[in-house]
């Protein structure tokens, strides 16, 4: 099965599990692990350059923008306001027009605000960028934001860094026949069968950070989750079999010994 | 003079423009964003935008983040 690429807003992703690059031990693992994973696309935040101690290194020296697609995001916004302040420096920055939408309700729950969500949208789409919002698992907050010009959805699978995995694995499928633009689950998954899970639900892509940087061997991880992710893309566009409550044999009945 | 710069305050040279001040920070420039009292400068206006007393600057880059 070839030609399963992946575009959105013109742009071709070769890799359909999306990583992050926070909570890793340094940056030489942060680097093992993308590299584990087979990703092209890697989430950053936009934060304060260390103007006192200029000795320390920064991120983009190990994973080289060049190589990988970077996906700046604006975690830790709880404000509309503080979302396009961040998307737009980001963009500023003159890596990439796309961002990664992030607009904070709650810091217990991390769930997206999401009627700042669409405001920042509004204003971020005007300015050009390419807007990849985390939304909640909303088909209906989803449908907005893509009407508003958003050219993918993020919807959450579980609070970020739960390790939940999917938990409403029926709004995720209601989403996809919602909008008409690229599904990409983002946060929540725990393991190589939860992005599975998603894959095979029909989803485009999945984003995740902590299930690879907190697992005891991130490395490991990171390969699991790439095979998890290609598993569950193949067995969806395979089709499996409906599921039934009695057995079906697979043997053929002619040419038993003793009859 | 007295700025700040990322919530330090700082003494630079008087009359120093946004790419004097990367300089002078030792920030390199490529990858950076600069905003100046809540307004973004262009990259291109680094060389002639001139930064004043009490000024408030902040300068941004990719760190590493997942969500």
């Amino acid at each position: 099965m070839t030609d399963d690429k992946l575009v959105i807003a013109g742009i071709e992703f070769r890799s359909r599990l999306w990583v992050g690059t926070g909570k890793y031990k340094d940056f030489a693992e942060t680097k093992k692990a993308i590299e584990a994973s087979g990703t092209d696309v890697v989430t950053v935040s936009v934060r304060r350059v260390n103007i006192i101690d200029r000795s320390k290194e920064n991120l983009l020296d190990y994973i080289d923008p060049r190589k990988y697609k970077i996906l700046p995001n604006t975690a830790g916004c709880y404000t509309a306001k503080d979302a396009i302040r961040t998307a737009m420096l980001a963009a500023e920055a003159g890596i990439t027009k796309l961002v990664k939408l992030e607009v904070i309700g709650d810091d217990k729950t991390l769930f997206p605000d999401n009627e700042a969500l669409l405001e920042a949208t509004k204003v971020l789409v005007k300015e050009g960028l390419i807007v990849l919002p985390y939304v909640s698992d909303d088909p209906i907050m989803a449908k907005k934001l893509v009407d508003l010009g958003c050219p993918a959805v993020m919807p959450l699978a579980a609070p970020i860094g739960s390790g939940l995995g999917i938990r409403n694995p029926y709004n995720i499928r209601i989403i996809m026949e919602t909008v008409k633009v690229p599904v990409v689950v983002d946060a929540g998954v725990g393991t190589a069968s939860d992005v599975a899970l998603a894959m095979e639900l029909g989803c485009d892509a999945v984003l995740l950070n902590t299930a690879i940087a907190g697992a005891r061997d991130p490395i490991a991880m990171a390969e699991a989750m790439r095979y998890g992710v290609l598993a569950g893309r193949l067995a969806y566009r395979a089709g499996r079999i409906p599921k039934k409550l009695y057995a079906t044999a697979s043997s053929p009945l002619e040419g038993m010994i003793g009859n | 003079m007295m700025i700040t710069c990322n919530g330090e305050k700082k003494t630079v040279p008087d009359g120093i423009t946004v790419q004097g001040l990367l300089e002078f920070l030792k920030v390199q420039q490529e990858r950076v964003a600069v905003e100046l009292n809540l307004e973004i400068v262009k990259k291109d206006k680094f060389g002639t935008t001139a930064i004043k007393e009490d000024d408030n600057l902040e300068v941004v880059s990719f760190m590493q983040g997942g969500s």
